[in-house]
């Protein structure tokens, strides 16, 4: 079986910017897969490459095992691409909209199907409306819809939450995790770690061009060992614990093993303290995007 | 509905759902231009032995406002797209440069087709023409139209800004209309605006537009034929190898 994507030394400079520096990636069919990094990472370089919007320099990327390049028609169908830009044309309406792109890939009479994502993105009401009266978080699920009118098998979401509301969030997250277990191959671009964390088994962290990690989450959140317990105490705990202030009054101890936890809660006590509220955090992708992000 | 056949839907919805601004604004312009030239020249100036000064000028009416309605059709259909970023919906589908191209042109040709007809429909009530070569007349139509939709597909891709797509309007296309005989015959020029309207390619769309009414030009109507169909191959050629490098659409 052919990946869904496969990239493989690819490079993409503009002018004096490596924008893509010798890049290789295979996501699997039916993967929801994280591309995460910082601003000017080349992430959204890197879908605009997948999507036929922007040549590569060097370097081959296949869509479904169509290259990008030479067979472009196979590869475009096989993707649906949600730009990050909040583009939208202001002649038509939304049913318009996405007549016309299903005619773009050839699919005629593709009512049943635009009924059923207008459905399921709470887009129904607004379908007949002019694009322009849209407000911004219909025009964003308008978008959603646009990548999804020829049922792709790879779906690609550039930052397809930024700046949209809590309720199209869950809408938007509940349909493509059922296009997932349909068999969809999902990527998604997005500064909200939280968000890859709960939704993709992968992930491949960019750097300045360069991935910089390539894991499942569950291993990337194994990578960093610490804990921490945040206390709130009934008196100043002894310089000698090692506790750290928190916010609110409160005292952090940052520990590796949970074995160390019960010595420390010991040592408060003799110190004749009490312990009137204590929270644990586990390590999150935030911390684990900091650390590789910074140390790479 | 195939991706060409959508993608030329698309672009007819586009200046259909704006017609007053599209069609009937030329239209409109074309007939104050007739009442103003037609209203100060009828009785003083005849270019063609037996043909009113009106009746002279109207072929040439609708031939620029077809020609300016072909330019602007396919260049604000771009820059808009490009500037509001949809344009992106046309380069993630499977359409090949051939049918961009195609679609775009054909629509401009089009829309430029819909403006001459409201002109020559207007300026039946200012003169009747006579139509003694309808072929030559639908070669000239299409052709000339084809290359100010190519011109409008390249000022779209190269123009980043509204004001470079007016620059491109204002300093070469009309200049290229109005300098071309439309309002003259260019034997009523000095010698060196004569020779210098041979090199204005939009001399021959009139001249063997007009030819088309008539039977009367200022050169042979093959020869503008010829002219027009070279200079058509030439920036459909130019326009396509644009395209296919993406030039400034696919970065």
């Amino acid at each position: 079986m052919s990946a869904a994507i496969r990239v493989q030394g690819l490079v993409k400079q503009f002018r004096q910017v490596r924008a893509l520096n010798d890049i290789d990636l295979e996501i699997k069919q039916g993967e929801f897969f994280g591309l995460l990094g910082p601003n000017g990472a080349g992430k959204t370089t890197l879908i605009s490459i997948l999507a036929g919007l922007t040549h590569a320099t060097h370097g081959k990327a296949e869509i479904m095992g169509f290259d990008v390049a030479r067979d472009y028609r196979r590869s475009r169908r096989a993707l649906g691409m949600v730009p990050q830009e909040l583009v939208y044309d202001p002649f038509f309406t939304a049913r318009e909209t996405l007549r016309l792109q299903s005619g773009y890939f050839g699919i005629r009479k593709n009512d049943d199907w635009i009924d059923h994502i207008l459905d399921h993105l709470g887009l129904t009401e607004h379908a007949d409306k002019n694009m322009r009266t849209l407000s911004g978080g219909m025009k964003r699920r308008v978008l959603v819809a646009q990548a999804l009118v020829h049922k792709p098998p790879v779906i690609v979401l550039d930052e397809p939450t930024a700046g949209v509301d809590v309720d199209l969030r869950q809408t938007l997250w509940e349909f493509i995790r059922s296009l997932n277990r349909e068999g969809h191959t999902v990527v998604l671009t997005t500064h909200y770690l939280e968000e890859a964390e709960t939704l993709c088994e992968r992930i491949a962290m960019l750097k300045q061009g360069r991935v910089v990690a390539l894991d499942s989450t569950r291993n990337l959140l194994s990578r960093r060992h610490e804990h921490q317990a945040c206390l709130t105490l009934d008196g100043m705990p002894p310089a000698e614990l090692g506790l750290k202030t928190g916010a609110g009054g409160t005292w952090v101890y940052v520990f590796q093993e949970y074995a160390q936890l019960e010595p420390m809660l010991a040592a408060i006590r003799k110190a004749g303290l009490t312990v009137q509220e204590m929270q644990l955090a586990e390590p999150d992708l935030e911390d684990v995007f900091t650390e590789i992000i910074r140390n790479s | 509905m195939t991706a060409f056949s959508t993608l030329l839907y698309k672009e007819l919805l586009r200046f259909w759902k704006v017609a007053f601004q599209t069609v009937l604004a030329p239209v409109i312009t074309a007939m104050l231009y007739l009442l103003i030239f037609s209203h100060v020249l009828e009785e003083r100036v005849q270019v063609y032995p037996g043909i009113s000064y009106t009746t002279f000028l109207v072929p040439g009416l609708i031939m620029m406002s077809m020609l300016q309605n072909a330019f602007a059709n396919s260049s604000s259909s771009l820059i808009q797209s490009k500037i509001t970023g949809n344009i992106v919906f046309v380069l993630v589908a499977p359409l090949s440069y051939l049918e961009f191209f195609s679609a775009y042109m054909l629509a401009s040709v089009i829309r430029g087709l819909v403006v001459g007809i409201g002109v020559g429909l207007v300026t039946v009530w200012f003169t009747e023409l006579p139509l003694l070569h309808p072929v030559w007349l639908i070669f000239f139509t299409a052709l000339s139209t084809g290359i100010l939709a190519a011109l409008g597909i390249v000022a779209g891709m190269w123009a980043e800004k509204f004001d470079q797509l007016a620059a491109f309007q204002n300093f070469l296309i009309m200049p290229l209309t109005f300098l071309s005989g439309v309002f003259y015959s260019i034997h009523s020029l000095p010698d060196f605006w004569q020779a210098a309207s041979h090199w204005n390619p939009v001399f021959y769309m009139i001249d063997g537009f007009r030819w088309g009414f008539f039977g009367l030009s200022d050169i042979p109507p093959a020869t503008s034929l010829l002219v027009v169909a070279v200079c058509f191959v030439a920036i459909s050629g130019f326009t396509l190898l644009l395209l296919k490098r993406g030039y400034k659409l696919r970065h």
